[in-house]
């Protein structure tokens, strides 16, 4: 597989392509009827997913430097290069874009039954948002695709929504563009440091990276800036109220990619933006004290918020706030093992989470509920959606045989060493996750029957078991 | 050296031309519309002028007396220039629809902008005060034009009134200065500011602060925006962009030419309260559109906490500001401008009571107007991808060039704040469904309107995605506005330490 695809050059142009074909299918979808939108969306995500595969195979795990580097010229007077290049870490994340996009344009198949054309049109440009982030190597494109991004998702949520669409789309909007604001600031602080200490004046990540010594000086208060943006965005605990909100009002595929990839971005900028380039600060006693502490009470303030909600896509929400924790905990661990699991998490969080969030879109388009209360006893009704559903949900908390277990088990494992008492509290965030999830699943799919309505719910569609089959490989 | 002032005589003459037809024929709206066309006649042969001075002319050679001769006065020419453009091109059909007929607008805007011209080139204490105030007359004037508007006329009367105290403030700080150093020649000025030591001196700097109270009316920075609101609210809406966009454009041109090259020797005494007064303008001007209903009092506050991004760029008290400066006019002109034409095709009247509600459902009734409208706003609030961002970035860069780092940050928190009146004009216009299904009919505009928003849109996202030109232009114009005598030294000593605060 490797050697066809050296031969075709592979290496050399898929970032590219993976950036341009969505941008270009969205002009396309504006000139095209309304009734093809889903289709042409889905060709061109499904396009997407299956020349991303090949980086699979192509992808050297040898080596920790860049691959697939591509630079083009951008604003030359000021070191702005249009820069891409591919990780460890990033491949991951970039894979997890391509193959959740697909899926989330069959999730609104039927979902969205107004303004179709803009709305898969969006769905477009938010992929080429999501895989400008995950793959620049140049911070001012960072910085511009960190915020791109925004557009589509905001317009996601506040067009598409639910009842309280625009409270939540503002709410996104300005709590994101806040951090990010700063991270402005201290992009531009970096820029002039370094370009003053080394006479090269550049945007490069790895020529910012090659001299983070001469930002020590500043380095506490550069690293609030960016820790501060990409704590909005995981969120760690103070930072995560936007999150419900939008969770909730944003219509199923948005939910998903919200709680799939936008989450992600957050711990993916620690990873790469915070930790490398601010190194001492980020582990010094006192910022790690803070960071872990928070990291944990999101773990249990999460999972005991989850415990209490009506609503379903809330508990949905809020067990994110919970798992998000867990990785914040495993990139602080900073042992081999809990940063693997935290990727791990970052990974599976981001299926079985998209998994829940379709499967309670479509007990939505059945029911037009999503209290918890007004089910109770379906499983009879609708068999298929319960197994699914009771699987799904048993990965989510992370059971011995099931997807979700390696990496909590690897986090926790990693992080011992290092934090003992905040691993420990951490570990009742799982007993908690099996509490909210069970009892959840015990009052909507068993017990007796107590709404009429539900007597005669469809069950699952060939449709909507072809989006659920990849989200399930439970392992 | 005529040759030197060839733009300004000829707008200069394109304007008496105007005045002279303008005096036979001004019975109806078609005459109305022969002088916006022999205006934009006039402007369009003034910008080529200019253009032909920048490019192909080398420069004087000797002391600059009156009127500075580089890159910069006619890179801010072009920019007022734009400026005029657009708004005569709005006016076109604007005065039409509100069947204002006033042969004399466009002869008065002409000589408007011969004032701003002007301004943009002063070097000398003197050609400033005469620029500002052949600038202010007619400015004074085109808010109340509509003679039917009540709102008009208050305007235009505070304006005039809080005008004429503003020069007098202007013209004290002038003759102290000519106290202080000898002298109204900028570059003179400059050399003594050096060589005298005048950074402590007391008259000097009582010159300064009153020069600074001045210009801080003209450009409407906080606590001297009192006048914004009622004026921009009552001027018609073509004026008030014109005001917004070149009267600030033209008043930042002089600003800096005064502050960055005559008192930039003395930077130490007036950097902290230009510091101050771009931190509260932008933040207060931001709060202060955050609370109001209508757009077009939304926007006039905006352009206060625009004035206050711009100053910042003033603060940082170098070339690289001014380049700032250049590039962010630019842009603040095609997208304050595009808003307040989309505005005043909103309604009728002055567009005083248009609120954002009005806007509801406009994405899918005019799904183009509401597109340029979005970049407009997404423009203003300095986002990736448009020329406001861009400009935005570059002001920032200078402030943390010149090391002020809390005056960065609280940029970046005005801006925040702004997102908190920008998006919601783009929330009703996508995600709220219009009133009724007639709503939006009424939205019509000449033809000329739709090309100036169509151009602004189209400008501003190519700004936003190849700002190469534009940037090279802005810097190499602000390279060659410093004189030789002075900055170089001054330059070294601030530029590469952070000031502490």
């Amino acid at each position: 597989m490797s050697n066809f695809l050296q031969s075709i050059g592979y290496g050399t142009w898929v970032l590219d392509v993976l950036m341009i074909v969505p941008l270009l299918g969205a002009a396309l979808l504006m000139f095209m009827p309304e009734a093809t939108a889903k289709w042409t969306a889905l060709w061109i995500t499904l396009g997407e997913f299956i020349i991303s595969v090949g980086l699979w195979w192509s992808f050297d795990p040898g080596t920790a430097a860049m691959q697939f580097e591509v630079v083009h010229e951008w604003i030359p007077a000021w070191g702005i290069s249009y820069r891409l290049g591919l990780d460890g870490i990033s491949i991951f994340m970039v894979l997890l874009t391509t193959f959740t996009m697909p899926l989330a344009v069959l999730g609104s198949w039927n979902y969205i039954k107004e303004k179709e054309r803009g709305f898969y049109a969006l769905m477009l440009v938010l992929t080429t948002g999501m895989l400008g982030v995950f793959l620049s190597l140049d911070l001012f494109v960072f910085y511009v695709f960190w915020e791109i991004m925004l557009i589509p998702m905001y317009f996601i949520i506040g067009v598409w929504g639910g009842t309280r669409k625009l409270y939540a789309a503002l709410k996104f909007f300005v709590f994101t563009f806040a951090g990010s604001l700063l991270m402005l600031v201290a992009i531009l602080v970096m820029y002039f440091i370094v370009g003053r200490a080394t006479g090269t004046y550049s945007f490069e990540y790895a020529h910012l990276l090659n001299n983070v010594h001469a930002i020590r000086e500043w380095a506490l208060w550069l690293f609030i800036a960016f820790g501060v943006a990409f704590a909005i965005k995981v969120p760690i605990f103070p930072f995560h109220t936007w999150l419900p909100d939008a969770h909730v009002e944003a219509p199923t595929p948005g939910s998903v990619i919200l709680a799939g990839i936008l989450l992600k971005m957050g711990t993916y900028g620690f990873l790469r933006f915070a930790l490398p380039f601010f190194p001492t600060t980020a582990m010094h006693p006192t910022v790690a004290t803070v960071v872990v502490t928070l990291a944990v009470v999101g773990v249990v303030y999460g999972a005991l918020v989850a415990m209490v909600q009506p609503d379903f896509k809330k508990l949905i929400a809020y067990s994110s706030v919970s798992h998000l924790g867990f990785v914040m905990l495993g990139i602080w661990a900073l042992t081999a093992q809990s940063v693997q699991g935290a990727i791990i998490i970052m990974i599976n969080h981001g299926i079985s989470t998209a998994a829940l969030f379709f499967l309670a879109g479509m007990l939505y388009e059945r029911r037009h509920s999503r209290a918890i209360s007004d089910f109770g006893g379906i499983a009879r009704v609708v068999p298929m959606f319960s197994v699914v559903l009771t699987l799904v949900a048993l990965s989510s908390i992370g059971l011995p045989g099931t997807n979700g277990f390696v990496g909590e088990f690897l986090v926790l494992l990693g992080s011992f060493s290092v934090y003992p008492v905040a691993t420990a509290i951490a570990t009742t965030g799982v007993i908690f996750a099996a509490a909210y999830l069970l009892w959840a699943l015990q009052r909507m799919l068993f017990g007796p029957m107590v709404h009429e309505e539900n007597r005669d719910l469809p069950d699952l569609s060939r449709r909507e078991l072809i989006v659920l089959a990849p989200l399930r490989p439970a392992a | 050296m005529i040759l030197a002032l060839l733009p300004e005589i000829v707008l200069a003459f394109w304007g008496i031309v105007v005045l002279l037809v303008a005096g036979v024929r001004h019975a109806n709206a078609d005459d109305q519309k022969l002088s916006g066309h022999l205006s934009l006649v006039g402007l369009l042969s003034a910008l080529l002028v200019t253009g032909f001075m920048w490019f192909e002319q080398p420069g004087v050679v000797g002391p600059v007396q009156m009127m500075a001769v580089d890159a910069f006065r006619y890179a801010a020419s072009s920019v007022v220039l734009l400026g005029a453009i657009m708004a005569v091109l709005v006016s076109l059909g604007y005065l039409g629809r509100e069947r204002i007929v006033v042969p004399e607008y466009n002869a008065l805007l002409l000589f408007g902008v011969v004032g701003m011209m002007i301004m943009c080139g002063a070097a000398d204490m003197i050609t400033v005060f005469l620029g500002i105030e052949l600038m202010s007359l007619c400015v004074y004037v085109l808010v109340g034009v509509n003679r039917r508007s009540a709102a008009g006329a208050e305007g235009a009367l505070k304006y005039f009134l809080l005008g004429a105290f503003a020069a007098g403030f202007l013209l004290y700080g002038i003759a102290l200065i000519f106290g202080a150093t000898g002298s109204t020649n900028l570059a003179t000025i400059a050399t003594r500011v050096s060589s005298l030591g005048l950074g402590t001196n007391v008259m000097f700097l009582a010159g300064v602060g009153l020069l600074l109270v001045g210009f801080g009316f003209k450009v409407a920075a906080v606590p001297f925006h009192m006048w914004t609101p009622d004026v921009y609210d009552g001027a018609p809406t073509p004026i008030s962009g014109f005001m917004a966009a070149a009267v600030k454009a033209a008043a930042f041109a002089v600003m800096i030419r005064v502050f960055v090259v005559a008192f930039g020797g003395a930077l130490e005494a007036w950097q902290d309260a230009m510091w101050w007064l771009a931190l509260i303008t932008m933040l207060v001007g931001n709060l202060m559109a955050l609370a109001q209903r209508t757009v077009k009092r939304m926007l006039a506050y905006s352009s206060v906490g625009h004035a206050g991004y711009l100053l910042a760029a003033v603060a940082s008290g170098s070339t690289a500001g001014a380049g700032a400066f250049l590039f962010y006019a630019v842009a603040y002109t095609l997208m304050t401008i595009g808003a307040f034409t989309v505005v005043g095709m909103a309604g009728q009247d002055g567009e005083r009571n248009v609120t954002i509600d009005d806007f509801a459902g406009l994405g899918a009734a005019k799904p183009w107007l509401a597109f340029a409208m979005t970049v407009f706003m997404l423009s203003l609030l300095g986002f990736p991808g448009t020329g406001g961002f861009i400009g935005k970035w570059l002001i920032l860069t200078s402030v943390v060039e010149s090391g002020q780092w809390g005056l960065a940050v609280g940029l970046v928190l005005a801006s925040l704040i702004s997102a908190g009146f920008y998006l919601p004009v783009i929330m009703q216009m996508y995600m709220r469904p219009a009133f009724d299904a007639k709503a939006h009919d009424a939205m019509t505009a000449a033809t000329t309107t739709r090309v100036v928003v169509a151009v602004a849109t189209v400008l501003l996202l190519w700004f936003g995605f190849r700002p190469n030109e534009m940037l090279s232009l802005s810097q190499g114009a602000s390279q060659d506005l410093v004189p030789a005598v002075t900055f170089t030294a001054a330059d070294e000593a601030f530029v590469g330490q952070p000031v502490d605060r």
